[in-house]
This record gives structure tokens, C-alpha cells and sequence, in this order.
């Protein structure tokens, strides 16, 4: 019955969409949260570049972010961020392209467990006179954090689906091989059944660990 | 008060979403209203060969695809033109959605076990397109250190992979403007796919000078019109072709697209004359 | 604007964010100039690359307005069709019967655990092999097939969340005076879902909007974004020309949606007739992730009611709401 799945890497092509999402997670949470600083900071420009960042990435397409990342960086202004060979460039492309489009996601939970924080906090930590990057570092955003673990968990959902859109530039993972697969052999409901499979086997567990670790770290009020 | 005003702002969204769809499905029924019509179905985006212009169609194929619905009873302006991608050729004559296929379409026998082919009616040859200025590929193992460029289910790109660069480092992109783009640019050295596409390309007035063929004849193409398999059109189509060569529309056609990119053609082939 | 996060500047902080602010406009010039640098050098700015959206029309009216058509219809069809669906499914959901809550449930947890291009892609396929679809329809069916399985499913938590975010005191009082189960839904609970759950509606067409753009790249729908490329092949490889015109259409058009859904929540949150129940634009960033209020199971996704109707209840001065301007 599984015959077919003979010539095709599987596992190669999840395990890319694994990592994908990994290494974007971390970037994105980094910029993000840079951002979501920028944008609740004392600088107006920096407030206004952050805002003017997460209106912007929000509504266009990933898509075109990730064909953007390969047609402009990549082939117009020559970026191949340390890579050689279009398969590694492209893969370290669309994880910038997915960097870029998920950190405004995640600056606006960050933003939002920010405004979970009661104000006595912020005032508290003021008055023994701290600044803000310390008010934030200390006391603000441990705290935000611990309170975002939800929201954040479903960026990173929403991150991992999104790694698929990796195939517009060529990144030979899981809906690239799933497309191939469909064109190449005649087992449709099979071949879309195993790729669902696989990324609810991704998510699933995912939504279920953080749901679970969000409550726990939760700060009860 | 306010929920009156909120029930006539959802109406605004719906009443949006209706004119949307409703502009949507009027378009549909326009295009079977005039009379009998053929559906061929060709490239929308390969200069010279077939291309969608704000004027209209234009390119080789699709000359050649109006003579042969003329001499099928079909005037110029009873064709539907459909875009026929690579990968969706075979499928699209199986069910009938086109009547026949001239769209840079290669006779091959996988092919032909699934559809049928009139023609030949040009013979090309994969290619490679360099920029005018770089002489460091002057054979296909050059390409070993070089940067390639192909789209995505085409097979000129897995046969240089295969057996002539096997070392080529290749990015594939849904067009080929995709890869002009860095030819240009100098982020790949050569974009590969039959040399006819390729003059198409060569040939655009932005492009004059900038690209060159690197004329090395890797395969013959042999560019058939793809018909349902066992269908009566072939016969009929293999008699227009002939008409087409021996009353010098053929040549005319080739002058006409092919000329301005100084492209070399091959002399009409034979009808069924498939070079391996 | 003052924020609790930092004091009121005094003049060594005042000249410190000076100095930042220059720096970083400093950074911000260096990079714009970097990038307008490395575009003028591959010729990139050429007014001719520029020139076909600028002087005509026939750019507009042979590529870009067809493809946005295309556009369009998807997003509108995929929204008209999910929205009952997922009403549908958001309902059943809230059921008393175990045997119709618990697949709803699993149906709408699977359609939103697997990406919409993986649904897109067998939408192709299954209607190339299973169907009489014309190779025309094609593209825009698998696409719309795609979009609708996965917003239904998103749309039915948004349902389910705009049904749970209402007062107790409506269903308490629907059934005070004898109305029956379906009744109480239809005639008192639906109608002020609805209203509240408008904002997140309008927020979900800007992710149907921008998701139809996965076909025109990955399948072979003639959408707004493949237009570019038929388009850059005929005005010679003006690439980043064309993508940056749609890229822009794009922004304007999911903007004007945001803009549109963030005063229509506005104005619910600020309207007194309703119960003041609204289900925000941000909530449906939450929802549209996820497995993860459904793998808590029923109880899960009530955190998100939870959550809105707290907001909701006095706007502003609870302040946990992500939309409400206040830094803090």
C-alpha cells in the first residue's frame, strides 16, 4: 500500500519544515519582542518605525515577503547570507522572509501581555529607581511573558503551517514534496492524508506542551 | 440607534461581497455567447514564442496555432486562447478543456503515450542564455562551477543536472522572467530551456545586447501541437501544417518572431520527422 | 503621550533620546540608502522598468486589474461560503449532545491544524482527478476549496467565542420565558453574536486575502500576484517593479480592511443598546493559530471568551486588551 513513497524523502522533507520553524521561531521571538520594546519606548521615531513595521508586514503576503527575499535580496541586491549553493541560500531566505513577517505577530502579543501588567508594577519598579530598559527587562516583560505563552504558542502554530509557503522559492520541504508527490503518483487521498497527519502530529502536541506549560507559568492575579 | 447603524455597516460588507461575486460570475458567461469557437491552448508568457500583450497575443506558436484553427474553419477572433502550463499540458487535453495544444509542447514518448502529436512543425534545441559579456561558458561542462537558472517542472534544467553539469549549483523559479532578473544581475550565470524561448527573451528591447545563446544544441525539441489521444484533429492539423510551410506562411511567421533575435531556426521539419 | 513604563523626561533624558533618535534615523537612512544603493546599480530604477504602471493604463487593465479581480472573487467566495459553514460548526460545538460537540469539534481542530497550501494543493489535484471542473475553474476552485475548509474552521471558534463572550443573563432570560433551545439561539444569542463578531469577520478577509496570494505562486490561480509575473516577462524583467506594485496594492487593500474592522470595533465597543459583547480583531490572531484552546477541549476556547468579555464589559478600563492604546 506504501509503494509509492518509495524515491521520496519524508522525513527529509519534515524535517526541513522543522527547521524552518525553529530557527524562525527564535528569530522572530528576538526581533519581536525588540520591537514590541520600540514600540512602548520613550523614542517617537523608534515608536513610529515599530508601528509603521507591524502595519506594514502584517498586511502584505508571506508569500510575496519570501519571493521578495529571493527576487529582491538574493538575485537583485546579491545577499546570500553566508551561504553557498541556492539550496542553502534559499533556505536561509525564507527563514529571514518568515523572521520578518512572524515578529510583527509576536511584537503585538508581546505588546498585548504588556498590557496585562498591572500599572502598579511598572510604578513600583519606577519609584525605586529604575529606567526603562530596566522597568522592562526586570520587571514588565518577565512577567508579560509569563502571560503570552498562549498567544505566543499560536504564533508558533501559525508559524509552522506557514513554513510551507518556503515552496514558492524552491525549499524542498513538506508541501513542496506533497506537490510533487500529487503530480507524480496517483494515491491523492493517501499522499494528503499523510501530510495532514504530519502536521497535525507538529502542531497538536505543540498547542497541547505550551497550552499546558502557559497555565502553569500563568501569574495568578 | 446604533445597532440600526451597525446592522447597515454589515449590509455594506455583505452588499460588497455580493457585487464582488456577482461581477465574477457575469464574466463567465460572456465568453461562450459568440457562436461555435476553438480552445487552443498556449504560453502566456514566453516573448516570441506566446505571450499575453496588452494588444492581444503574439509569438510563434500562436501564429501557427491561428493558421491551423483557419484552416479548421475558425476565424482569428473565434478562438479562446487558454494558458497551458508546462506541467498542466497533458491533463488539460485528456479532459477536454482545450481543443489543442501549440505551446512550446516537445514530442516525447512519455508524452505520446498519454496524448497524441501533429507535427512536428519547428525543430529547437535546449540552450543556454549567458550575458553578452561572459566568455567563461563555452561548452555545457562549463556550467559544473556555475550558477544555473530553470523553472519549476521543466526539464531542461533535470537533464543538464543529469547527465551534462552534473555539479551546477540550479534555482528554479515559476518563470523565466524570475531568472532574467539575475542573469542581469549577475546572481546566476546562465538560464537554460530551449533556444527558441530563449531568443524570445534575447530578443525584448530591454534586452537587446545584454544576452547571448550559448548555441550548444544540448537535445532536439521537437515542438508538435498536442491533441487528445485518438482524436481526428491530428490528421487534419498534420494538413495544415504542410499548407503552412508550402505556402510560405510558415517562413513569414519565423521572420516575424524569430527574426528580430537573430535566431537561427532550424528549416521546417517533415511532418512526423521526430529527431531523438 | 506619557507611559507608565518610564518617567517624565528630565533634560539628560530628553538629550539622550536626541541622540537616539538620531542614531536611529542615522541607521534607518543608511539602510533606505544601501538598498536605493544596490537597485540603482542593477538598474532597477530605470524609469522605463517604472514606466508601464505610471504612463497608460494597459499595464493596469491587461494584468494587474484581472489578477485583482481574481483576487477578490476568491476572497469574497471563500468568506460568503465559510462564514455559514463555520457558523454551523461553531454552533455544534456549543452543543448539549456529545455525539454532535465532539466531532465538530475534531473536524474544526484538523481543518485548522493543517496549512492552507497543503489544503490548496489536494484541492487541485482532487478536482483534476475526481471531477469535470474545467482547467479555467480549476485554480480558483482549489484555492476557494482551501481557504473555505480552513476559515470555516476559524470562523466557527470566532462564532463559538462571540456566543460565549454574551451576558449569561440572555440565555437565563431566554429560557425564563419558555423559549426553547434552538429559539433561544436563533432569536437571541445569534443576532448579537453576530454584531459583536463583525470586527474579527473583516479581520479574517485580510488573512483570505492575503492567503489567495499562496495559489497564485504555488498553483497556478491567475490571482494579483502571479500577474506580476506574467507582467514582468512581457516589460522586460521588471521584477522588483512588479512586485512592488502588488506588494503595495496588497498593503492598501488589507490595510483599509484592518482600518475598517478597528472602527467597527470601535464603535460596537462604544455602542450602548448591545450587551457590549465584542469579539476584537486581535482575537483572531489567537484564534487563527491554533490547536490550542481546542486541545484543552471545550473549556479551552472560553479563556478566549473569557478574555473578550472582560474587555468588553467596561472598554478602556480593564485595559487588557491589545487594541486599547494605552501602553500599559
Amino acid at each position: 500500500m506504501f509503494d509509492f513513497l518509495e524515491g521520496y524523502d519524508l522525513l527529509g522533507a519534515f524535517w526541513v519544515t522543522i527547521k524552518l520553524t525553529l530557527l524562525s521561531a527564535v528569530g522572530s521571538l528576538i526581533w519581536g519582542t525588540v520591537l514590541a520594546a520600540l514600540r512602548v519606548g520613550p523614542v517617537p521615531l523608534m515608536r513610529g518605525f515599530g508601528t509603521a513595521y507591524v502595519n506594514i508586514v502584517r498586511n502584505i503576503p508571506l508569500t510575496v515577503i519570501i519571493l521578495f527575499t529571493s527576487l529582491g535580496l538574493n538575485q537583485t541586491l546579491g545577499i546570500s547570507l553566508g551561504a553557498h549553493g541556492f539550496s542553502h541560500i534559499n533556505f536561509r531566505l525564507a527563514v529571514l522572509g518568515l523572521i520578518v513577517y512572524t515578529s510583527a505577530f509576536v511584537c503585538e502579543a508581546v505588546r498585548s501581555g504588556i498590557n496585562t501588567v498591572p500599572v502598579g508594577q511598572a510604578e513600583a519598579a519606577r519609584a525605586i529607581g529604575l529606567n526603562f530598559t530596566q522597568v522592562l527587562r526586570l520587571v514588565v516583560l518577565p512577567q508579560a511573558f509569563r502571560s503570552v505563552v498562549g498567544p505566543l504558542t499560536n504564533v508558533l502554530i501559525a508559524l509552522t503551517k506557514n513554513t510551507t509557503v518556503a515552496a514558492a522559492i524552491g525549499v524542498a520541504e513538506a508541501a513542496a514534496l506533497m506537490k510533487d508527490m500529487v503530480e507524480n503518483e496517483a494515491q491523492l487521498l493517501l499522499i494528503s492524508a499523510i501530510f495532514a497527519f504530519g502536521f497535525v502530529v507538529l502542531t497538536l502536541p505543540t498547542g497541547l506542551i505550551l497550552g499546558w506549560v502557559g497555565k502553569k507559568v500563568a501569574v495568578k492575579r | 440607534m446604533k445597532l440600526r447603524k451597525v446592522t447597515a455597516a454589515s449590509a455594506a460588507v455583505l452588499a460588497l461581497a455580493v457585487t464582488a461575486t456577482a461581477c465574477g460570475s457575469g464574466d463567465g458567461g460572456s465568453g461562450s455567447g459568440g457562436g461555435k469557437k476553438i480552445k487552443i491552448g498556449i504560453k502566456f508568457d514566453q516573448p516570441g514564442i506566446g505571450q499575453k500583450t496588452p494588444q492581444g497575443y503574439s509569438g510563434f506558436d500562436v501564429d501557427v496555432a491561428t493558421y491551423v484553427a483557419k484552416k479548421l474553419g475558425y476565424s482569428a477572433d473565434q478562438i479562446e486562447w487558454k494558458e497551458s502550463k508546462s506541467a498542466d499540458r497533458e491533463t488539460m487535453l485528456q479532459r477536454g478543456d482545450v481543443d489543442f495544444i501549440a505551446a512550446s509542447y516537445s514530442i516525447t514518448p512519455e508524452r505520446q503515450q498519454k496524448v497524441d502529436f501533429a507535427g512536428p512543425y519547428l525543430l529547437a534545441h535546449q540552450d543556454v542564455l549567458v550575458r553578452a559579456d561572459d566568455n567563461s561558458i563555452k561548452s555545457p561542462a562549463d556550467l559544473n562551477s556555475k550558477k544555473l537558472c530553470s523553472v519549476t517542472g521543466s526539464t531542461s534544467a533535470q537533464n543538464i543536472k543529469d547527465k551534462l553539469a552534473p555539479k551546477a549549483d540550479l534555482l528554479k523559479y515559476p518563470t523565466y522572467s524570475a531568472c532574467l532578473n539575475g542573469l542581469q544581475n549577475k546572481a546566476v550565470d546562465a538560464l537554460t530551456t530551449d533556444d527558441s524561448i530563449l531568443a524570445g527573451y534575447a530578443a525584448q528591447p530591454q534586452f537587446k545586447g545584454k544576452f547571448k545563446l550559448g548555441g550548444f544544441k544540448m537535445t532536439n525539441e521537437n515542438y508538435g501541437i498536442g491533441v487528445k489521444k485518438g482524436s481526428d484533429l491530428k490528421n487534419k492539423i498534420n494538413k495544415a501544417l504542410q499548407d503552412m510551410v508550402a505556402d510560405g506562411s510558415w517562413k513569414k511567421a519565423v521572420d516575424k518572431n524569430f527574426g528580430p533575435a537573430g535566431y537561427k531556426n532550424e528549416p521546417a521539419p517533415k511532418i512526423g520527422d521526430i529527431k531523438s | 503621550m506619557s507611559s507608565v513604563l518610564y518617567d517624565a523626561q528630565g533634560p539628560r533624558a530628553k538629550r539622550r533620546n536626541i541622540l537616539l533618535t538620531v542614531v536611529f534615523f542615522a541607521l534607518l537612512l543608511a539602510l533606505l540608502w544601501w538598498v536605493y544603493q544596490g537597485l540603482n546599480d542593477k538598474g532597477q530604477l530605470e524609469w522605463a522598468k517604472w514606466k508601464p504602471f505610471f504612463s497608460g493604463s494597459e499595464a493596469w487593465t491587461t494584468y494587474i486589474l484581472p489578477g485583482l479581480k481574481n483576487t477578490l472573487i476568491a476572497a469574497a467566495l471563500s468568506m460568503v461560503i465559510a462564514l455559514p459553514l463555520g457558523a454551523v460548526f461553531g454552533i455544534a460545538r456549543l452543543s448539549d449532545h456529545v455525539w454532535v460537540r465532539v466531532p465538530a469539534a475534531i473536524v474544526v481542530e484538523f481543518f485548522r491544524a493543517i496549512p492552507v497550501l497543503i489544503l490548496m494543493i489536494f484541492g487541485v489535484a482532487l478536482y483534476s482527478q475526481y471531477t469535470s471542473v474545467s482547467s479555467d475553474d480549476r485554480p480558483l476552485y482549489a484555492v476557494v476549496t482551501g481557504l473555505v475548509l480552513y476559515n470555516a474552521s476559524v470562523l466557527a471558534e470566532i462564532v463559538r467565542a462571540g456566543i460565549l463572550a454574551l451576558p449569561k443573563g440572555q440565555t437565563e432570560a431566554a429560557q425564563a420565558i419558555g423559549l426553547r433551545k434552538t429559539q433561544t439561539m436563533t432569536s437571541v444569542l445569534l443576532p448579537q453574536a453576530v454584531t459583536a463578531m463583525l470586527p474579527a469577520i473583516v479581520s479574517q478577509l485580510v488573512v483570505i486575502v492575503k492567503d489567495t496570494a499562496l495559489g497564485g505562486a504555488v498553483l497556478t490561480f491567475p490571482d494579483l500576484l502571479s500577474s506580476a509575473n506574467t507582467m514582468s516577462s512581457y516589460y522586460g524583467a521588471n521584477t522588483i517593479a512588479s512586485f512592488t506594485v502588488v506588494a503595495v496594492i496588497f498593503i492598501v487593500l488589507n490595510f483599509s480592511l484592518t482600518s475598517f474592522a478597528g472602527w467597527l470595533e470601535g464603535r460596537l465597543r462604544r455602542g450602548k443598546k448591545s450587551t457590549g459583547a465584542v469579539v476584537g480583531a486581535e482575537a483572531v490572531e489567537d484564534i487563527a493559530g491554533t490547536a490550542h484552546t481546542g486541545a484543552a477541549g471545550t473549556t479551552g476556547a472560553a479563556g478566549t471568551a473569557d478574555g473578550t468579555a472582560k474587555t468588553s464589559g467596561t472598554p478602556g478600563a480593564s485595559g487588557t486588551s491589545g487594541t486599547d492604546k494605552a501602553a500599559l
